[in-house]
């Protein structure tokens, strides 16, 4: 549906893109993450047809749209576009907004369709309102319709939740994926947010200095995060350092853990393999630790934070190193007191130590 | 269900390539604004063309006796006229947008009117009315013995009268820019804790500097450009040089060479304050169009702002204009006949035109640099802007040499009877162009800038691109802007005298052209008849511009 | 309504004779319109001939026929003052007319002697005093208003205005440069206020007594007079009793001369030649209260009641050919 080959951008000098390659099947929701300049956004703008591709091609429905010297103009594209300020047309009301990629389509078909799209997003009141009196979560269903009403071939969303309050953005993500899914639309979001890349996506792509570090469904991310800038952007953890027995085995402070070692090599490519005796970084994830009275590993509160169904403890292990973990919010533990942990871990996250 | 277009677009990998369109993109804003900068720049180079053949003894002179003097004189007025529109158009803008006070209404429109008064009549009005011989110190001196007045015919008179003629293009600007604005900005700015008018300082002001800075500019250079008024007053400046080089030492070298320093100045000027401007954005997203709740003034501020505001429009438009009218009925009987129907007829016409020409090559010219924010289009854009810093009687030569050696060509090449080019209304329209370019470009630029660029894209991904998208999106924003350019354009023209007089057929006379046969004789009270229509017919536009802005923003 | 139907009558006129008598001339006029519709009016209406003009300034005026070249429409360039008519003729615009009525009706000194222009009024400069302050007596020549005793009492016109220029222009003709600029620093130093930027506003200085004496053309006197008539206001006539071969009044002109490439120029000249002549003088003067040119013609009632005067003789091609000298020397006398 939607391939990037190699796709690569610069500003003059600056190389915003370096060899961005992935694709998204039909009906697929994909995501770029990753912090501000990792170049997320210029790789949308290239899909949009707002920048000239520099090198690599995009295809689209198996057809060239973007290759160096020749790209299919941004408004042939059939590529619907949200945009993170919106960018409603002031002077026009909610149903002329909705309607305005429609004037292919005789009075009547338009009005259908402009119905049919409030009607999905929920402002069938607020037809003729314009922009300015809507509230942000409104206008954000407006910019969505008007995207969706044309039928798009694809659907790109430019951050689209950043401007709204953290409860609105996750009832709105969640209900924007139902809305694409129902429509059957392929779209691709860009976002530094990882809960809306979560709650919206299929497949995700971790980018970082304009290259995508990971291309997966966000369990694997979460899980099995190909290198330590996915692990670090990915959830929360800490590494605890560790060293190798075996090419199944690793030991660190609190015991030997059993599976596959190391997982550097996936994505950045070039590592040796790390054999017997090699130093590593160990991925703890606040999932690996569960809290065990009975345990004999023991480790002291140092902070807390309250979740409502649980707590987030970060914890003071012996060696001074710190982990943390998620404990159901009925254990309710002061600061400085000691708790018993053990390590949960279906497979061992682990990277060569800098040395 | 899908329609013609929802087919599934030809999977050929060539069939988007076929036209020539990608490659001539970046080529095609350029090719619409090339020839709208040679509007400017023909007759501007013609005037260049002098600085070949420099004419040392009244260089010399001028160096020596007259220049030193003038080069302070137009300083001072410069930086006082600057100061003087900046505070009378931007305050009473703030006030008409953002305040609330008794007369607000009436004062949005009516402190437009004076642009309606062509500046040399509210100078010579201004001159009879406060020098020694006029009533004021007449009656001081009659009645009380008081024999001094601050003198009139001064550095301070001159720019006092400037002021009052020029400030209503920052006022317009000014305004426009405030009202595009929006509460967010002073809200956010107040939930910081800065008290609402200091949030006008630190938010609002600095927001409105590119239309503040357009209609500055504008009035700067019509400063530099006027001889009229500081005629009236006998206050010399560089303008007054070029024209004593030429009329009076018979040396149009001379005088087209101190031109091109004039419009030279002017270019870097407006190139440095463009570079200035362009390293920050000054759009909005559209979420902030919504219009704040006005600052409802109250006790001595709302008296504060009406006798501020009253002050204003009583100096710069009432009085001069209850001076005209009485004047005029004075010459009433003598003068009026069934010409001026003619007269108002063709500057009604000559204006209308000219400012719908004016507004539409602004907006291409803006809309191109827009496209193409390219150093080389935002040259082109200030090369086509330069006509309204020229004095008008040198750009009008500048446009006439052309034309009549265009017309010599073609009358050799085809043997005609006579000139083809001169003396027809497309050739006036071509250099009014050439004046007012600016007056259209400042306030469409400021607008466009407003806009932000997602709105663009929005449309482009839904399909709309090119003209339709220009006429569903940018039209529609622009409208207040563009009516700005055009009641400006349009008022402007009514008062253009220069290119007027030199360019319109045999018995094409205007109101402008009246009032100079009569000033040109000293008859100012004759003058004053048709000076009194121009405002007449001046103040439908100015009307009609701010009812429909005011309505652009509710 | 009287208009109406004269410009209606005007539009049949010049529709039935569009063919049968196509004879038309073309005026390039800086002498303003008020003053010249009602002659070329009369004009068209006593020979039938079509009179087409433009008004502007002179020096766009000029600046347009040298643009224009060989093609140029205009058959006549008229202006107001004689320094402008010298210009033109320098620059090579004007043609030489040989009419013995011209030269019969027209003083020698107020034509180019080369006759490539003619004068057709007189513009006499002279002194306007308040006569509840100064004596005639105390008055004689422009040069005596540079003596210490006028001192804080005279007003002047700024220089930039063409006749100031003009009267400068024949002082230096008469007297040389270092003299002249002695005369013009002496009356930079007596002047009671900064120059004023007209005639009127200098005399209306005079009549509120912020000076005593000051230089104006007669016509502004005449019409200030004629609406404010009880102004403290009187005429006096300089330089008649001084030796000098040239003595009189500063006099200058409104006239016209033929363009060197008139397509009408039979037309032109015979409109000149009407201009001067007897029947046409009056009207030309009289309009703006100025003197014929032709000595047989009297001038003006209003005029008349100023008394005799006698005029300077020097040709006054010499404002032209002196006017850049005399602006210079303003410039650095320090006359704004």
């Amino acid at each position: 549906m939607l391939t990037l080959e190699h796709v690569a951008q610069s500003y003059g000098a600056k190389p915003v893109l370096k060899d961005i390659s992935f694709s998204l099947r039909a009906g697929q929701i994909g995501c770029l993450l990753g912090p501000s300049g990792c170049g997320k956004t210029t790789a949308l703008r290239l899909i949009a047809g707002f920048e000239r591709i520099k090198s690599g091609a995009i295809y689209l429905d198996n057809e060239v749209i973007a290759r160096p010297g020749a790209c299919l103009p941004a408004e042939k594209r059939r590529v619907g576009l949200v945009f993170q300020d919106y960018a409603l047309f002031p002077h026009l009301t909610v149903a002329a907004n909705v309607g305005f990629g429609l004037g292919h389509l005789a009075a009547a078909d338009r009005n259908n369709r402009i119905e049919e799209m409030l009607d999905l997003v929920g402002l069938t009141h607020e037809a003729g309102a314009y922009p300015h009196q809507l509230s942000g979560g409104q206008q954000q269903r407006v910019a969505l319709a008007r995207a969706l009403a044309p039928r798009p071939r694809l659907l790109l969303l430019d951050e689209p939740f950043s401007n709204l309050d953290v409860e609105l953005r996750e009832k709105l993500s969640l209900e924007v994926r139902d809305i694409l899914k129902h429509e059957a639309i392929t779209a691709l979001l860009v976002t530094h947010d990882q809960h809306e890349a979560f709650a919206m996506a299929d497949v995700v792509g971790v980018m970082n200095e304009g290259q995508i570090q990971q291309w997966a469904p966000p369990y694997t991310l979460y899980h099995e995060p190909a290198n330590r800038f996915v692990a670090d952007f990915i959830g929360q953890g800490v590494f605890l350092p560790g060293e190798v027995l075996s090419d199944k085995q690793v030991a660190i402070e609190l015991g030997v853990l059993d599976g596959r070692i190391p997982g550097d090599c996936a994505s950045s490519g070039g590592c040796a393999v790390c054999g017997k005796g090699c130093k590593v970084d160990v991925l703890i994830r606040p999932d690996d630790i569960l809290h065990d009275d009975a345990s004999p590993m023991q480790a002291e509160v140092e902070r807390k934070a309250f979740r409502g169904a649980e707590f987030l403890y970060t914890l003071r292990l012996p060696s001074g190193h710190r982990v943390l973990t998620l404990v159901p919010s009925h254990h309710n533990h002061a600061i400085g007191e000691k708790i018993g942990i053990r390590l949960d871990i279906d497979h061992v996250v682990a990277f060569r130590s800098a040395e | 269900m899908p329609g013609p277009e929802m087919n599934p677009v030809p999977t050929s990998i060539r069939a988007p390539f076929t036209g020539a369109r990608f490659i001539s993109l970046p080529a095609s804003p350029w090719l619409a604004t090339f020839p709208i900068a040679l509007i400017t720049a023909i007759p501007v180079v013609v005037l260049l063309g002098h600085l070949l053949h420099p004419d040392q003894a009244i260089w010399h002179h001028l160096w020596q006796f007259v220049l030193p003097e003038l080069l302070a004189n137009t300083a001072w007025l410069v930086l006082g006229v600057g100061l003087g529109v900046s505070l009378l158009g931007v305050s009473l803008a703030w006030l008409t947008a953002a305040c609330d006070y008794p007369g607000r209404r009436f004062f949005a429109w009516a402190l437009l009117l004076p642009l309606a008064l062509p500046a040399y009549v509210t100078a010579f009005v201004w001159l009879g009315l406060l020098d020694f011989t006029g009533p004021l110190a007449t009656w001081l001196r009659e009645t009380w013995g008081i024999h001094w007045l601050p003198p009139i015919r001064s550095r301070g008179g001159v720019i006092l009268v400037m002021v009052l003629a020029l400030y209503p293009y920052v006022y317009l600007t000014a305004r426009a820019a405030f009202q595009g604005m929006g509460p967010r900005l002073t809200e956010a700015a107040q939930s910081l804790g800065v008290p609402r008018w200091r949030a006008f300082f630190r938010v609002a002001l600095p927001m409105a500097r590119p239309g503040i800075t357009a209609g500055l500019m504008l009035a700067l250079m019509e400063t530099l450009a006027d001889f009229g008024t500081v005629s009236v007053f006998n206050y010399n400046t560089f303008t007054t040089a070029i024209y004593k080089a030429w009329f009076s030492m018979f040396s149009l070298p001379a005088a087209a060479q101190l031109a091109a320093i004039l419009i030279f100045f002017v270019f870097v000027v407006a190139v440095l304050e463009n570079l200035a401007r362009s390293r920050r954005s000054y759009a909005l997203s559209t979420r902030s169009s919504q219009m704040p709740a006005r600052i409802a003034l109250k006790s001595w501020g709302a008296w504060g702002a009406f006798a501020w505001s009253a002050a204003v429009f009583g100096l710069a438009f009432l009085v001069p204009v209850v001076q005209i009218a009485d004047w005029a009925a004075g010459v009433y009987q003598q003068d009026f006949d069934a010409r001026y129907l003619g007269f108002a007829w063709r500057s009604l016409l000559l204006s209308g035109l000219g400012a719908l020409l004016v507004a539409g090559l602004a907006l291409v010219l803006a809309y191109a640099q827009r496209l193409r924010p390219t150093p080389a289009m935002q040259f082109t854009a200030r090369i086509a802007s330069l006509g309204y810093a020229l004095p008008g009687t040198v750009l009008a030569v500048g446009i006439f040499i052309p034309v009549a050696w265009l017309d010599n060509q073609l009358i050799d090449l085809f043997g005609l009877e006579r000139q083809v080019l001169a003396g027809t209304l497309l050739i006036m329209l071509l250099a009014y162009c050439a004046r007012f370019l600016a007056v259209g470009f400042g306030p469409v630029e400021s607008g466009l800038s407003r806009i932000t660029r997602s709105v663009d894209e929005a449309a482009q991904s839904l399909g709309v691109v090119g003209v339709r998208r220009l006429a569903r999106i940018h039209l529609p924003m622009l409208r207040a802007s563009l009516l700005t350019a055009l009641a400006l354009a349009f008022v402007d023209i009514m008062k253009e005298l220069p290119i007027t007089l030199m360019t319109r057929p045999f018995g094409w006379d205007t109101l402008a052209v009246r009032v100079f046969e009569m000033t040109s004789e000293g008859e100012w009270e004759r003058a004053a008849l048709p000076a009194a229509v121009i405002v007449l017919v001046g103040l439908l536009p100015t009307y009609w511009l701010i009812k429909h802005t005011e309505h652009a923003h509710t | 309504m009287h208009r109406i139907r004269t410009s209606l009558a005007a539009l049949a006129l010049s529709l039935s004779t569009v063919t049968a008598l196509a004879a038309e001339v073309v005026v390039y006029s800086a002498r303003n319109e008020q003053l010249i519709k009602p002659l070329f009016d009369a004009y068209t209406r006593e020979t039938g001939v079509q009179v087409k003009f433009i008004t502007d300034k002179e020096g766009p005026l000029m600046a347009r026929l040298k643009a224009e070249g060989a093609n140029t429409p205009a058959d006549l360039f008229m202006t107001v003052d004689a320094g402008n008519l010298w210009q033109a003729a320098e620059e090579g615009l004007l043609q030489p007319v040989n009419s013995k009525s011209l030269q019969a009706n027209i003083p020698a000194h107020l034509r180019d002697p080369d006759n490539q222009w003619f004068g057709l009024s007189v513009r006499a400069r002279t002194l306007i005093y308040n006569p509840n302050k100064v004596k005639p007596g105390e008055l004689s020549t422009y040069e005596d208003l540079a003596d210490p005793k006028w001192k804080g009492r005279l007003c002047l016109r700024t220089s930039k205005k063409v006749y100031n220029q003009s009267l400068v222009a024949m002082m230096i003709k008469e007297y040389g440069e270092p003299k002249t600029e002695q005369i013009v620093r002496g009356w930079v130093a007596n002047l009671a206020t900064d120059p004023l930027p007209d005639d009127t506003k200098a005399m209306e200085a005079v009549a509120a007594g912020l000076c005593d004496v000051t230089l104006v053309n007669t016509y502004y006197f005449g019409r200030l007079m004629e609406k404010k008539p009880n102004l403290p206001l009187a005429i006096f006539w300089p330089n008649q009793n001084v030796k000098a071969k040239n003595a009189g009044v500063h006099v200058n002109i409104s006239g016209a001369g033929v363009t060197k490439h008139a397509k009408n120029r039979q037309e032109a000249i015979r409109l000149l030649e009407w201009l001067a002549s007897d029947k046409a003088q009056n009207l030309y003067a009289d309009v703006n209260l100025e003197y014929p040119v032709n000595p047989k013609v009297k001038p003006d009632p209003v005029v008349a009641a100023w008394g005799n005067f006698k005029q300077n003789l020097i040709n006054v091609a010499e404002a032209g050919r002196l006017q850049t000298q005399a602006v210079m020397l303003m410039d650095r006398a320090g006359y704004k």
